[in-house]
């Protein structure tokens, strides 16, 4: 293959997505929707295996990465980072319009943009699912607004012409599927351990970053359509799911606590394993 | 124009039946649901000699299937099945469609409520019907730190995702009757963009450690590969199985099947020990089912604490060890 040809190159498209570090996060108590920019931010594990996979076959079939998220401006971190681990350009769609979309108007969002700054994509990688919100709707969400195949829980996969091979393990089953290109997956944690950044890799990410920032109006969408006023699912509530719990704390000397849990909680443990827990008289 | 009679309908979810019964699970629910709006509960089956499920859904509460059944049908299909479903979606304007999360049913659901343009909440742990006749479906975010009620007010069908043994099934009744449907199978179907290789059952024992009533878990806070063995005596000793954190499993102190994590294994114990387990989010996605928590750490602020029952403030090492003495003497009488 002659170097710089692009038509012959694997283009791929990662979709990734900035989540809070922490897991205790304020909110905003009328929309429900969580107050990203309180918290500090991390690439979400599973879209970063989803890049690790594509810097895989970026070194074995002369790729080519482009890096999207949408957030609010903090996200923008998580764009320096996927170019700092090899990533070639990076989209980024930010507007206060946005905020606040479900995963039909995420997916619809990404895929508008998909549609007008990179349509030429062989392979879309998203992660498996989040650590916040946890829908894993995202993916084949983008794949259904785009009309093209795809495949959940991917494990391992691998590049061949125009098709994918794809292993997975579906309702305890494994299997090995093939995909026509173009085609959208999901990448699991499990065989993407991410690569550590290279050094390297921080000059490309924070010498002259290539990355384009885009709002509502550079995708042409009508304010109707998207954010938390185009999404058809809405939040009445959110709560902490540890209110119910009664919370007893023990401490002393490990004897005499488990002394008392037993004293407390013979039965709710004995019930489980069917075992008689009350003291030897 | 004659009003549609109001349903709810349930996906018929019938690969790997009998590890999973979340079909008629959601059947049930389906019915407690449909008795407060007045509606009918309908199972749509896919497939090729789908008799067996069909009577099935009927003895567990279903009172219409609509069955399509075909040579063609015989492997699951997103392609086929998604543009099956949505046809008779939008033929007979189901209220509420409800499909189980399983690795199939989460990405078929998806993509079939994108093409239906209608909402979709994943995971629900609680399905209810508020004064005004629409659909509160409560969801846990955060590592099910968190739980959120949502809705889709206008859209229709109003749709979500229940993972297995949320629900109770009801028990079957053979005598039961119900309206069978066939639905012919369309000419003008998508040619299927995916092609199945090959496709092998995982070992069985895979299943234990998700399947435990009991499980104890281990973090760093162990302090040591040859402490946290001592997990293994305890979870013996309570019939249980082990769990570990990803740092755990990386430092090899634990074997890669323990791994309990979002992208991991899912465990729903009714009783959980967690030992020096801190709770980083990527851990508690995979507990959040769990039941009865009883959390050893010594640093009460940690998250695992909080979701704890009862949260023991000491040193998780110590604690096994005592707790493995006392059970060995109240289990021999």
């Amino acid at each position: 293959m002659r170097a710089g040809d692009t038509t012959k190159m694997l283009k791929m498209i990662v979709c990734i997505k900035q989540v809070p570090m922490v897991s205790e996060l304020p909110w905003d108590p009328k929309t429900g929707v969580l107050t990203r920019d309180a918290a500090e931010g991390m690439m979400n594990p599973a879209c970063k295996s989803a890049l690790e996979a594509a810097l895989r076959l970026k070194e074995e079939h002369n790729g080519q990465i482009t890096a999207i998220t949408m957030g609010p401006p903090m996200a923008m971190e998580v764009l320096h980072e996927a170019l700092a681990m090899g990533a070639d350009r990076c989209l980024m769609l930010s507007d206060p319009k946005m905020a606040g979309a479900d995963t039909q108007v995420t997916s619809f969002t990404l895929a508008r943009a998909i549609e007008i700054f990179c349509s030429d994509y062989d392979l879309i990688l998203c992660g498996c699912h989040t650590s916040d919100s946890e829908t894993a709707q995202v993916g084949p969400q983008i794949a259904e607004e785009l009309d093209i195949p795809s495949a959940a829980y991917v494990e391992n996969l691998s590049v061949k012409g125009k098709t994918i091979r794809i292993e997975r393990i579906a309702d305890h089953f494994l299997e090995t599927l093939e995909m026509d290109l173009p085609g959208l997956v999901t990448v699991t944690t499990g065989h993407f351990t991410p690569r550590y950044i290279p050094i390297g890799g921080l000059q490309d990410a924070f010498g002259e970053p290539n990355i384009l920032t885009v709002g509502a109006h550079d995708l042409s969408l009508d304010e109707n359509t998207i954010g938390l006023k185009g999404s058809p699912t809405k939040i009445l509530e959110v709560f902490s799911s540890t209110a119910g719990k009664k919370n007893v704390v023990l401490t002393g000397a490990p004897k005499k606590i488990v002394e008392e849990l037993f004293k407390r909680f013979d039965d709710t443990i004995g019930s489980v394993i069917r075992k008689d827990l009350k003291a030897v008289k | 124009m004659e009003r549609k009679k109001r349903s709810i309908w349930v996906f018929g979810d019938y690969r790997n039946y009998f590890q999973n019964r979340v079909t008629l699970q959601l059947i049930s629910r389906a019915n407690d649901l449909a008795k407060i709006i007045g509606a009918e509960v309908c199972v749509t089956v896919f497939g090729h000699d789908t008799d067996e499920w069909v009577g099935e859904y009927i003895a567990h509460g279903a009172m219409k299937v609509y069955v399509c059944d075909h040579p063609d049908l015989k492997f699951y299909s997103n392609d086929v099945y998604i543009t099956l479903m949505e046809r008779l979606v939008r033929r007979y304007e189901p209220e509420i469609l409800l499909v189980g999360a399983t690795t199939f049913g989460r990405e078929f659901a998806p993509r079939l409520a994108k093409r239906l343009k209608t909402g979709l909440t994943a995971d629900c742990i609680g399905l209810d019907i508020n004064e005004d006749g629409i659909l509160i479906q409560t969801a846990p975010a955060f590592g099910g730190n968190l739980l959120t009620k949502i809705v889709t007010p206008e859209r229709r069908p109003q749709m979500a995702t229940v993972r297995p043994g949320t629900f109770q099934e009801i028990p079957h009744n053979y005598h039961a009757t119900g309206e069978i449907v066939p639905v012919p199978l369309p000419e003008d179907l998508p040619k299927d963009r995916i092609r199945l290789i090959s496709s092998e059952r995982q070992p069985s024992r895979e299943q234990k450690l998700e399947d435990a009533a009991v499980v104890v878990c281990g973090g760093r806070g162990m302090g040591s590969r040859k402490k946290f063995k001592n997990l293994y005596e305890l979870a013996r000793v309570l019939g249980g199985e082990v769990g570990a954190t990803r740092p755990v499993v990386y430092s090899k102190w634990a074997e890669d099947e323990t791994l309990v994590g979002q992208a991991d294994k899912h465990i729903k114990p009714k009783v959980l020990f967690s030992f020096g387990i801190s709770g980083a989010i990527q851990h508690t996605a995979g507990i959040k089912d769990a039941g009865f928590i009883i959390a050893v750490n010594k640093n009460p602020n940690a998250v695992m604490m909080k979701m704890a029952d009862v949260a023991i403030v000491a040193d998780a090492g110590q604690v096994c060890t005592a707790l493995i003495r006392e059970l060995k003497k109240r289990i021999r009488s």
